[in-house]
C-alpha cells in the first residue's frame, strides 16, 4: 500500500476538481460540526450564556445521564466481548463442517437488516406473556418441566366454608379429623376450561382404619348443594393433603384422579392441610423488558445481530492460520482444546483486538435498539448516551448545551482509536 | 479496518521439523471414535444454534401473516399447526396505506442518491489521493482517515442548525447530504487503497498516449474499480436504507422514510404487531435480497469498513 510517487503531475485546478466536492462536504458536515459541538458545549441551553465546563459537570451529576453513562459502560464491556467470543466459537466450530457456509449465512443474516427491524423482532421475542413471547415460552416450558406444574392455581376455599386459606398459600381444615369419618374438602373458583380433562369426583370410601376424603370442585352449573358432592362435579387430582399435628406433618397423601385420598390411621385427630404448591400461581417467565433485565435483553438482541460480523472476520483470519502448525501440535499430543487455547487464540489475538475495538466503537453509538425495544416505562432504565443526546437535543430535554457535551464526550472516547488508525497508516506509508 | 489487518501475522517457527522424527500421527480406534462422537456433538450444537438464530426472524415473518386477534391471543408458533390462521390481510392493509407506500418511495429517494453521491465524490477524491500530485497530499489523506471513526452524533446538533439556515432542514436533500458526508471517509479510504494497487504501467502507458487526468480516471481507473465500487455501493446502500437516527432528525416528518414511518406506528399504539411485523418485514426485503445476491461484496465492504 505504498503511497509512492504520484504518476501524474496534475494541474492544480484539475486536482481541485477531483478533490473539492468531497472535501467541501466533509468540511461542512463533519469537520465544522466537530468544532461547533466543542464550542456549543460550553454554553447553556439558550446558547447565549457561557457556562464553561458546567455541562460536562452535569454529565456526571445528573441522575439520568449518569445512568446512561453506566449503561454505556456495561454495553462497552459486555456486548463486544460476548459477540467476539461467540464469533470465535462459531468460526472455530464451523471450520471442518461441510455446510459451514449455510450456517454462516444464517448467523450473518441479521447484519443486513435495520436495527429498527431487529428491535421489532425482539419486542416480539421478549413479549411478557408466555403464550405470545418466545423467550418466556421457552423459559416457562423448561421451568415447568423441572419443577412440575402447579395443578390448580385458581382454586380457593369457599368463603364461610369449612376450609380457610392460610397466609403461606395453603388451605387448612380447622376441625380435626378422625379415622373412619369421611372428610369433604370442597374448593371453588377453578375456571371451567381447566376442568375439562378432570374426572368426576367420587365419595370417600369411609374405611374405618384410615382417614379418607375427597377434594373436588364444589360447583355445578345451576348451583348444586354446597359442601356435598353433586353428580357431575369434578375431582381435583394431584393435590397434596397433609395431616398436621402441633405444627408437624405426620402423614401425607395425594389426591387421585377421582379426588379421593387415604391417610394412614396416624392422621387420626390431626388437622388437614392442602399444601400450597398445588395452588401457587404458574411461573410466568422473566420480565425481560422490566427495569432489571432490559439492558441485558437489548444487549442480547445486539449480540444476535453482530456475532455474525465477528464470526466472518475471525473465520477469514482463521483461514490464514497455517495448517502445519496446528497439525504439529496435534502430533505432539495436544488435544483440541490445547490447540485452540495455546495456538489458535494467540495467533488470532491481533485480529480479535481489531474486532473488539470495532464493536466497541459501534456500541458506543448504540441508539436504535435502545430507542425501539423498551416500553416507555423502562426506557429510562435502558438509557444510553446516544439516546440521551437525542432526547436532550431534539426531544423533551431541550438543552443543546448538554447534548453537545455528550457529543464531545463520545468523540473523546473514540480519539484513541483515531490515533491508532493514523499511526498505523503513517507506518504503512513509510514502508 | 483495512484488509491488511485481517491477515493473521506470520506464524512463529515452531518445532515442526524436529518433531518429524515422531513419525506420522497414529490414532487408536478409541480416540477416533471419540473424535467422531465429538464432531457429531459439534453438528448438533451448530444445528441448535442455527435454529436459535433463525427463530426470532421466523417469528416476525409468521406473525406478519396473522390477524391482530390471533397475535393478541396466542404465540406465532400456533399458526404452524393451525394453517387456518394464515392471512395476507396485514399486507393488504399496509400496502393500501398511503403513508406507508409513500415512505417506501422516500426511502428510495434518499438511499439511491446518497449511495450514488458517495460513490462519485469518493471515487474522484480517492483517485486524486492515489495518483495525482499535489501539496500536502499525505496530510489531507490522514485527515480523511481520522474522520473514519467520528460518531454521527457529533454532527447532529450543528448540522441541524446549519440546515435550518440553509432551508434544507427536514428535506430529503438534507438527509442525502448528511449520509453522503458521513459515508465519504470510508469511501475515500476504501477506493484509494484499491486504486493504489492499479499497476503503474497502465497509467503511464495511457499518459504517453496523451491522456489527461480526467481521461486516465474514466478510461483506466474506473473500469478496473468494479469490485471495490460494488462493495462500497452495497455497504453504503444498506447503511442508508437501514438508518433511523439521521432520518428521525433530518427527514421531512410529513413524508418520512420507512424506518421512521414504522417507528411512529410504534409510538402510537404500543404493541400493534399486525402493522409492525409486516412493515418490518417489508423494510427487510430489499436488504436481504441484496445480501443474498451479493454476499461476497457485502462481506468485503464489511471487512474493510470494520472500524466505521
Amino acid at each position: 500500500m505504498a503511497s509512492g510517487k504520484a504518476v501524474i503531475r496534475a494541474r492544480p485546478w484539475a486536482v481541485a476538481c477531483f478533490l473539492l466536492p468531497a472535501l467541501l462536504l466533509l468540511g461542512a458536515l463533519v469537520v465544522y460540526p466537530i468544532a461547533y459541538s466543542v464550542w456549543r458545549s460550553l454554553f447553556d441551553a439558550s446558547g447565549d450564556g457561557f457556562v464553561g465546563l458546567d455541562n460536562f459537570t452535569q454529565l456526571f451529576t445528573d441522575d439520568s445521564i449518569r445512568h446512561a453513562l453506566r449503561n454505556n459502560l456495561i454495553w462497552i464491556v459486555v456486548a463486544p466481548t460476548v459477540a467476539t467470543g461467540l464469533g470465535l466459537i462459531f468460526a472455530v466450530l464451523t471450520e471442518r463442517i461441510r455446510w459451514a457456509t449455510a450456517f454462516k449465512l444464517i448467523i450473518f443474516m441479521p447484519m443486513a437488516i435495520s436495527m429498527l427491524a431487529a428491535g421489532i423482532i425482539f419486542r416480539l421475542v421478549y413479549e411478557q406473556d408466555p403464550d405470545r413471547g418466545l423467550a418466556n415460552a421457552v423459559l416457562t416450558t423448561v421451568h415447568d418441566a423441572f419443577s412440575g406444574d402447579s395443578s390448580w392455581p385458581d382454586a380457593e376455599p369457599r368463603p364461610d366454608g369449612p376450609i380457610t386459606a392460610q397466609e403461606d398459600g395453603s388451605f387448612l381444615l380447622e376441625t380435626p379429623v378422625s379415622a373412619g369419618q369421611p372428610v369433604l374438602l370442597p374448593l371453588v373458583a377453578v375456571p371451567q376450561p381447566e376442568l375439562e380433562g378432570a374426572a368426576v369426583a367420587a365419595a370417600p370410601s369411609g374405611d374405618p382404619a384410615a382417614v379418607t376424603g375427597t377434594v373436588w370442585m364444589d360447583f355445578t352449573r345451576g348451583g348444586g348443594t354446597p359442601d356435598t358432592i353433586d353428580p357431575e362435579e369434578k375431582a381435583l387430582a394431584g393435590i397434596t393433603v397433609e395431616a398436621v399435628r402441633d405444627g408437624e406433618v405426620v402423614a401425607d397423601a395425594t389426591t387421585g384422579d377421582d379426588g379421593t385420598f387415604t391417610l394412614p390411621a396416624e392422621a387420626d385427630g390431626a388437622q388437614l392441610r392442602l399444601a400450597a404448591d398445588s395452588f401457587t400461581a404458574p411461573y410466568n417467565g422473566a420480565e425481560w423488558l422490566g427495569p432489571n433485565l432490559v439492558t441485558p435483553a437489548i444487549i442480547g438482541s445486539y449480540v444476535w445481530m453482530w456475532a455474525g460480523f465477528a464470526m466472518v472476520l475471525i473465520a477469514a483470519g482463521l483461514a490464514g492460520v497455517p495448517r502445519e502448525t496446528l497439525e504439529a501440535a496435534r502430533v505432539d499430543g495436544a488435544n483440541e482444546w490445547q490447540v485452540f487455547r495455546r495456538i489458535t487464540v494467540p495467533l488470532l489475538a491481533p485480529l480479535l483486538a481489531v474486532v473488539m475495538v470495532t464493536l466497541m466503537i459501534n456500541v458506543l453509538k448504540i441508539f436504535d435498539l435502545v430507542y425501539v425495544i423498551p416500553p416507555s416505562s423502562s426506557q429510562g432504565d435502558a438509557n444510553v448516551l446516544a439516546l440521551q443526546l437525542y432526547l436532550e437535543s431534539f426531544g423533551t430535554g431541550g438543552d443543546q448545551g448538554v447534548g453537545s457535551a455528550i457529543a464531545v464526550l463520545l468523540l473523546l472516547l473514540v480519539l484513541p482509536v483515531m490515533f491508532f488508525n493514523l499511526r498505523r497508516l503513517r507506518r504503512e506509508n513509510q514502508r | 479496518m483495512s484488509a491488511t489487518t485481517l491477515t493473521a501475522k506470520e506464524p512463529e517457527p515452531t518445532g515442526t521439523a524436529a518433531d518429524g522424527a515422531a513419525g506420522p500421527p497414529r490414532r487408536s480406534l478409541a480416540s477416533r471414535a471419540a473424535a467422531f462422537a465429538a464432531s457429531g456433538a459439534v453438528r448438533v450444537v451448530l444445528v441448535i444454534l442455527a435454529v436459535v438464530w433463525l427463530l426470532p426472524t421466523a417469528g416476525l415473518l409468521v406473525s406478519s401473516f396473522r390477524d391482530s386477534r390471533d397475535i393478541a391471543s396466542s404465540g406465532w408458533w400456533e399458526t404452524l399447526t393451525d394453517p387456518g390462521q394464515w392471512t395476507v390481510g396485514n399486507y393488504d392493509a399496509l400496502l393500501s396505506n398511503d403513508t406507508f407506500t409513500d415512505s417506501v418511495w422516500t426511502t428510495v429517494l434518499i438511499t439511491v442518491p446518497a449511495t450514488g453521491l458517495v460513490i462519485i465524490l469518493g471515487a474522484l477524491a480517492a483517485y486524486a489521493f492515489a495518483w495525482l500530485d499535489f501539496p500536502g497530499r499525505d496530510w489531507w489523506f490522514l485527515l480523511v482517515v481520522a474522520l473514519l471513526v467520528v460518531p454521527v452524533q457529533v454532527a447532529l446538533i450543528p448540522v441541524a442548525r446549519l440546515f435550518n439556515t440553509l432551508g434544507i432542514f427536514e428535506t430529503t436533500l438534507g438527509v442525502v447530504l448528511f449520509h453522503s458526508a458521513f459515508g465519504l471517509p470510508f469511501a475515500i479510504f476504501l477506493l484509494r487503497n484499491f486504486f493504489a494497487e492499479i499497476p503503474r504501467e497502465l497509467l503511464e502507458a495511457a499518459k504517453l498516449d496523451g491522456a489527461g487526468e480526467l481521461r486516465l480516471f474514466t478510461r483506466v481507473v474506473l473500469p478496473l474499480a468494479g469490485p471495490a465500487i460494488a462493495a462500497l455501493g452495497i455497504f453504503q446502500f444498506m447503511w442508508v436504507w437501514n438508518d433511523m437516527l439521521v432520518a428521525l432528525i433530518f427527514a421531512d416528518s410529513g413524508s418520512p422514510p420507512m424506518t421512521v414511518a414504522l417507528q411512529q406506528e410504534m409510538r402510537q399504539f404500543g404493541s400493534n404487531f399486525d402493522v409492525l411485523a409486516p412493515g418490518a418485514f417489508l423494510t427487510m426485503v430489499i436488504p436481504l435480497a441484496i445480501f443474498f445476491a451479493f454476499q461476497r461484496q457485502f462481506v468485503a465492504g464489511m471487512m474493510s469498513g470494520a472500524v466505521k
